[in-house]
């Protein structure tokens, strides 16, 4: 079984955003980027279903600018065999990306395409869904639990009310969630292998696909600040406080 | 200018998240119809009808569609997105996980998470854990949105309902079949919609702990929520994370208990009117944007709490 996973190049989790001065848009210039938290999970959960025997080969794939080849190589470093690299704008948005990745789908034929559920970024989490329907595939998002079996996937989902568990047939698209596992860190022989795998590089009109602009980027502003709050002293103060000032309370 | 909803619902009862859409509804168009897809659903159609604004209600009651999988209902969604100027559901991961898959099929994009409308193709919406607010506007003929319940006031209920239209999904399929959920059966009011909220991180140490919040929750009548510390400790169940991946929450009050104030969290609490914070750290950055911190063992001061309430 085949399985391609989707990876997103995106500003490190921990580190704090700043706009650009104009408000055009994220400064992004010299910060520290990574794997997007969500893909690592999506390739730790590819790379388990190889060493279990379910799945024989990986295929990551990203779509973007000549960087994210960098997460590719990483993806390569934890157990991917190989890389496919679309060649597109950093800023490209979801209902393009998903028709490039189908493209990929058409041409690689997996029976499993594991994405994350979000991009930490965007904060989008669409992905994932509008491949599903491109592809007219099952989808199972969120995912907390994944069992492949008999041409099928039976999977947790984290939803509002608790779990809920469903079964797609394959193929199929899973999308991940933070408590699928948790990813392993590339040793450094890895690392060093994973520079020799392969990596395609392809472009849009290569995969037959044309892209259009649906979304146009207006402004981006910092969230308005909460006003500075005080430090109370003891209980007695705070249960005031809330009762007669905040009147948050009976 | 026609608005199709997707109602929030669990084929009982309608959820208070959906009326919220109904108000984010008005800013996009006058005609503002809702659509319930589920099975033996009667009942949330009825609810509906009586939210004020709505002007039809489609109910598609259909055995196919008792669990809400969006290989179902994004067929039924399709036969009723004609003519429509915009598509709406709730943020929440029922509306997250239908509405991408609709816009897909309508070969347009997406827009998440909506906290607030500016024009009927303009849209704010959070960015990289609510550290940044895009503006966005889209040149598509349909706007495909969810909308952050807690970001649009609740729309009114009137005694004279609406007409509800009985319209005959087209669902069949065999792709998805649900198979068991385990649902939180708490009496607490929802996290999502609660007008006092408690959370509790990793400083509360222990599952037998975490019930120290219980009945501070049970004197303020409000809804529990964690960190993901807490979650990934098996404190408390995933359905309470509070956060950029968890729920996103905006009651009157919202008081962390042992939780540092990661960006992660803060993306799901700071639009609450009031924040407490009790934390033994004073450095703690959840004490940012807190409006009024105790610097304390939350061990010693969450029995004092529990006693002067
Ligand atoms: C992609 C991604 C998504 C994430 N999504 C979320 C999310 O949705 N929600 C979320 O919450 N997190 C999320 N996180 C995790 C987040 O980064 C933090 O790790 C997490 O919020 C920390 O939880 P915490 O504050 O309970 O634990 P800690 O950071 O360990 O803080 C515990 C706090 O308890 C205090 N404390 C300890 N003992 C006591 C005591 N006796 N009395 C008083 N105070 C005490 C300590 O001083 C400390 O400040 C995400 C992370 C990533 C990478
Ligand atoms: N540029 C990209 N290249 C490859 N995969 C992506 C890209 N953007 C998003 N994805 C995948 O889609 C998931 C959800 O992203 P999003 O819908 O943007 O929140 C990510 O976790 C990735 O698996």
């Amino acid at each position: 079984m085949k399985i391609v996973v989707a990876v997103k190049r995106t500003l490190d989790a921990y580190v704090k955003v700043r706009i650009k001065q104009d408000r055009s848009n994220v400064d992004l210039a010299s910060a520290k980027m990574a794997m997007n938290p969500f893909c690592e999970i999506a390739v730790e959960a590819a790379v388990r279903l190889k060493e279990a025997g379910v799945a024989t080969e990986i295929v990551v794939v990203s779509v973007g600018s000549d960087k994210v080849q960098e997460q590719l190589r990483g993806a390569m470093a934890l157990g991917a065999d190989r890389g496919i690299h679309v060649q597109a704008d950093d800023e490209l948005e979801s209902i393009s990306i998903a028709k490039l990745l189908r493209a990929v789908v058409d041409k690689e034929q997996p029976a499993l395409v594991l994405l994350g559920k979000q991009a930490i970024d965007s904060d989008n989490n669409q992905v994932g869904q509008m491949l599903a329907a491109l592809c007219n595939y099952p989808q199972a998002t969120f995912a907390s639990h994944i069992a492949i079996a008999d041409g099928q996937a039976t999977v947790s989902r984290e939803v509002d009310g608790g779990d809920q568990v469903v079964s797609v047939t394959l193929p199929a698209i899973i999308t991940t969630d933070l408590r699928l596992n948790e990813p392993r860190y590339a040793k450094l022989p890895d690392i060093m292998k994973a520079k020799k795998k392969p990596v395609e590089v392809l472009t849009p009109a290569q995969l037959g696909v044309t892209l259009r602009q649906h979304l146009k980027l207006i402004e981006v502003n910092d969230p308005p600040p909460r006003k500075p709050g005080v430090i109370v002293g003891s209980v007695q103060e705070l249960v005031a406080k809330l009762r007669n000032e905040a009147k948050v309370i009976a | 200018m026609k608005v199709l909803i997707i109602a929030e619902h669990d084929n009982l009862v309608l959820k208070s998240a959906t009326a919220h859409v109904v108000s984010a509804a008005h800013k996009l168009g006058n005609d503002i119809q809702i659509l319930v897809a589920g099975h033996n659903c009667t009942a949330v159609a009825e609810q509906a009808s009586h939210i004020e604004g709505v002007s039809r209600v489609l109910l598609a009651d259909h055995a196919s569609l008792v669990h809400q999988l969006a290989e179902a209902v994004a067929p039924v969604v399709m036969q009723h997105a004609r003519g429509m100027t915009a598509i709406l559901a709730a943020a929440t991961t029922n509306g997250k996980n239908l509405l991408p898959r609709v816009a897909a099929l309508l070969d347009v994009a997406q827009i998440s998470e909506v906290i607030s409308i500016i024009d009927a193709s303009t849209f704010v919406r959070p960015i990289y854990a609510g550290n940044v607010l895009a503006t966005v506007q889209s040149s598509d003929p349909v706007q495909v949105a969810t909308v952050r319940a807690s970001s649009f006031a609740q729309a009114a209920t009137v005694a004279a309902p609406c007409a509800v239209e009985k319209v005959a999904p087209q669902t069949a399929q065999n792709q998805s079949r649900f198979v068991s959920a385990s649902h939180n059966t708490s009496t607490r009011p929802e996290l999502g919609s609660a007008r006092v909220v408690i959370s509790g991180g990793r400083g509360l140490g222990s599952a037998e702990n975490f019930k120290l919040l219980d009945k501070l929750a049970d004197k303020l009548g409000a809804a529990i929520g964690a960190s993901r510390a807490a979650v990934d400790a098996g404190y408390v169940g995933n359905d309470l994370q509070v956060g950029q991946t968890g729920k996103i929450v905006a009651p009157e009050l919202y008081i962390a208990v042992g939780i540092s104030g990661a960006i992660q969290h803060l993306a799901g609490m700071k639009d609450s009117k009031v924040i407490v914070a009790i934390n033994k750290d004073p450095e703690a950055t959840i004490f940012q944007v807190a409006d009024y911190g105790l610097v304390a063992d939350l061990f010693v001061v969450l029995p004092e709490l529990e006693a002067a309430l």
